[in-house]
């Protein structure tokens, strides 16, 4: 680990920029996704198409997608806000059919009691839809999550300042060691997001926890969400 | 013959489903284990084509232990019969029933032919051979059920809440169905219920259980109803409410049977009223001996 | 949008359709070495995910280990299997392609069969079924459009990370990206990743369309298309993780 030492100060800025570059996306396509989400949701005939483009969207390997981003929003090649829009489209994309998911997974009759007792239909969203709809939102999040971390590296081929320029002069150095420091500090920024939304998940969703039942539902809805099941 | 001796069944984590369980199941008749949920009938039903095996005790059919005989070729000469029908969804109503044939190694056309006759017996359309499980109706997948259960022509054959998810016309149909097939095929037959009615409609010995797989009470329906062995018995055979316990009372129009809420519940077969009303008169003869006679027709 | 019709230009161009460096040749490379990391990919994931939905044991070190390897970024495996056994050949893209393409097959395979109803495989068991028999036919058959749309999922990923792998000297669509920036050729990156995308979206297609011939005629056969499902018979598995890296 002498790389890491004697670089300590350079290694650390690309992680703060590596960190910002991931967080963005996840943020922005998660609450973009919500409206979205919940129009598939609500209105079926839509949910094809949106998913559909979603799932085109999805397709787009990143490279490509990175260095197209310049000719379709006119950045300069170098521009982080290359990465920033391409990760999240596909944060978007993902999180859309989760979103149409985990709203889809309330079940109908807690919320006919809702608007039954007199929540209006936005604050029945807020307190009721989105809480419920929370354990599988999270696991869509934490593979968002996990995914972007990873694809930022990629920016380091359109010289974006971030972890995966380790791999690059890395590679141009022949210097193994550099690479492995890489490999090694994203797959702890993947955990450390992981944590994080878990910890979130913990604190926001407390009755997930004790109830098991509502556990192994949302577990499960939560993998068809995220497999398309 | 299916005997059942002193057995036991505690699950991996801790349940006792089954306690020292005893029971000596006759050959070619209709036994009804029933119970409600968690009394451990299923586990018991179960255990006798070794989808369960017992912690302790013995199960023995025809003298042989079960636990000699292996597993598959077991299951392969029992029918088994379960609630949903639990047919492959992805294979035709005709390969469904041949299911078993086929695994023997029986030459297909053989099977099919089998199979359609199976079909007859049940009561089903043969133009419902090539269609899926899924275009037919609940009751109709319930009678594939049952004849894939007879397509080895078993001496045994066990049935778990099988009618359980049709509605009560279809039910009816399909317990009348079975005591028709009993009458020719003459099986041993192990049978499942929840259903109170249902067990003193079909079976030639019901066993009635308490949680824990532990006998509340054994015997013909006439034994039980006439004899409850307690409090538990009396109050879910219903011997206590007023459904059962009836007398004659004389109205202006003619005899009625009336329960002890008040209420009439039929009238005496052979009475005037009684020859002109036949769904009174069924439910005269039911009422009257208590339980529906044996392979007598109710209508 | 000059750049997106210089990119169309330079794909329009037949000086670059011909040679070994050429754009046939270039998709075919691509291609063949697509197919060949998924197959290897399968055949390692596939087993293993039955094993797993089969028994239903491991399922929980399989996620992990799924997650972990989702973690991994594609562009420094790929440059650190490179560096670690001083071949610059297409052996270590291989191997880090065909790990990371894994997750998605594996999750394919286990969860196809877990969506399969507990109902008909009990009662192929009761009625005397072998489990190598209830796995052949009855759970996997009815547990193919899953694990259709896992092998769908990493046959993507392995198009996408193909083309990250050409920072080594590999061939490939990728090439036209990375030798583009060599030269700051950007109509020649546009191009390549035009085309790169349009056989994502044609593999995609042909996934699509293999999922839905898959489902057993008797599934769909008396279903009402049922609205709460939202028509999931296309059932678009998304990726358990990396987008086409």
């Amino acid at each position: 680990m002498s790389f890491l030492w004697s670089n300590l100060g350079q290694v650390w800025n690309l992680t703060v920029t590596h960190v910002w570059l991931a967080a963005l996306p996840i943020i922005i396509g998660f609450v973009v996704s919500l409206p979205i989400g919940w129009v598939a949701n609500r209105y079926r005939w839509s949910r094809g198409v949106l998913l559909t483009i979603g799932g085109i969207l999805y397709t787009i390997p990143s490279l490509p997608l990175f260095f197209a981003m310049p000719a379709l929003i006119g950045t300069q090649i170098l521009s982080p806000l290359n990465v920033v829009v391409a990760l999240s489209i596909y944060a978007l994309a993902l999180m859309v059919r989760t979103t149409a998911d985990a709203l889809g997974s309330v079940p109908g009759d807690v919320l006919q009691s809702a608007t039954a007792v007199g929540f209006s239909a936005w604050r029945r969203f807020w307190s009721v839809e989105l809480p419920l709809a929370g354990p599988v939102l999270l696991a869509g999040l934490r593979v968002v999550s996990v995914s972007t971390v990873s694809l930022v590296s990629v920016g380091a081929l359109l010289g974006v300042p971030n972890l995966g320029y380790l791999f690059t002069d890395g590679l141009n150095r022949s210097y193994t060691e550099e690479v492995l420091v890489g490999i090694i500090l994203i797959m702890v920024v993947a955990l450390v997001f992981d944590l994080i939304l878990v910890g979130l998940g913990r604190v926001l969703l407390p009755w997930t926890r004790s109830n098991r039942r509502a556990g192994r539902l949302s577990r499960r809805a939560a993998m068809r969400a995220v497999t398309g099941a | 013959m299916i005997e059942f001796r002193d057995v036991t069944k505690r699950f991996p984590d801790g349940t006792l489903a089954v306690d020292d369980f005893s029971l000596v199941i006759p050959s070619r008749k209709i036994t009804v284990l029933v119970g409600s949920s968690g009394s451990g009938k299923t586990t018991i039903l179960r255990m006798i084509n070794r989808m369960v095996d017992p912690t302790s005790g013995q199960i023995e059919i025809d003298g042989e232990d079960v636990l000699s005989l292996k597993p598959v070729a077991l299951r392969r000469s029992i029918g088994y019969v379960m609630q949903n029908s639990g047919l492959l969804p992805h294979r035709k109503v005709v390969d469904n029933i041949a299911t078993v044939p086929l695994l023997k190694g029986v030459k297909k056309k053989d099977a099919r032919e089998r199979a359609l006759e199976l079909m007859d017996t049940v009561g089903l359309e043969r133009s419902l051979a090539d269609r899926y499980p899924s275009q037919l109706s609940g009751g109709q997948q319930q009678r594939v059920g049952v004849a894939r259960g007879l397509a080895v022509d078993p001496n045994i054959l066990l049935m778990d809440e099988p009618f359980g998810a049709v509605d009560p016309i279809v039910r009816d149909d399909l317990q009348n169905e079975l005591l028709r097939l009993q009458r020719d095929l003459d099986k041993t037959v192990v049978f499942v219920t929840h259903d109170i009615d249902e067990a003193f409609k079909l079976g030639d010995q019901v066993v009635i259980f308490r949680k824990g797989g532990i006998v509340a009470q054994k015997g013909t329906p006439a034994e039980i109803l006439a004899d409850p062995a307690d409090e538990f018995v009396a109050s879910f055979v219903g011997a206590d409410r007023g459904r059962r316990a009836l007398h004659v009372e004389e109205t202006p129009t003619g005899s009625v049977l009336v329960d002890s809420d008040g209420r009439a519940a039929g009238v005496l077969s052979g009475s005037p009223r009684g020859a002109a009303a036949p769904s009174e008169a069924k439910a005269a003869t039911v009422s009257v001996a208590g339980a529906p006679a044996q392979g007598e027709d109710a209508s | 949008m000059t750049d997106i019709l210089a990119a169309f230009g330079w794909i329009g161009d037949p000086t670059n359709w011909s040679g070994p460096s050429g754009i046939p040749a270039r998709l075919g490379e691509h291609i063949v070495y697509s197919l060949l990391t998924l197959l290897l990919a399968a055949i390692i994931a596939l087993p293993i995910g039955f094993a797993i939905g089969h028994s239903g044991r491991f399922r929980g070190l399989a996620v992990g280990v799924s997650g972990a390897l989702r973690a991994l970024p594609t562009l420094g495996l790929v440059i650190y299997l490179a560096l670690l056994t001083t071949n610059l050949t297409i052996v270590p893209p291989l191997i880090a392609l065909t790990i990371l393409a894994i997750p998605p097959i594996l999750a394919g395979a286990y969860s196809g069969l877990e969506s399969v109803d507990r109902a008909p495989i009990d009662a192929a068991r009761a009625i005397g079924m072998t489990g190598w028999q209830v796995f052949t036919k009855v759970e996997l058959p009815l547990s193919l459009p899953l694990v259709i749309g896992g092998i769908r999922s990493g046959g993507l990923q392995v198009i996408a990370t193909w083309t990250v792998a050409a920072i080594l000297p590999v061939g490939g669509l990728g090439r036209f990206l990375f030798d583009g920036i060599a030269v700051q050729n950007y109509p020649e990156i546009l191009g390549g990743s035009i085309i790169v995308v349009a056989l994502a979206l044609v593999a995609d297609g042909l996934f699509a369309i293999v999922q839905r011939l898959v489902v057993p005629r008797g599934v769909t056969a008396g279903r009402v298309r049922d609205s709460a499902e939202g028509g999931r018979s296309a059932a678009r598995p998304v990726p358990e993780g990396a987008p086409p890296t």
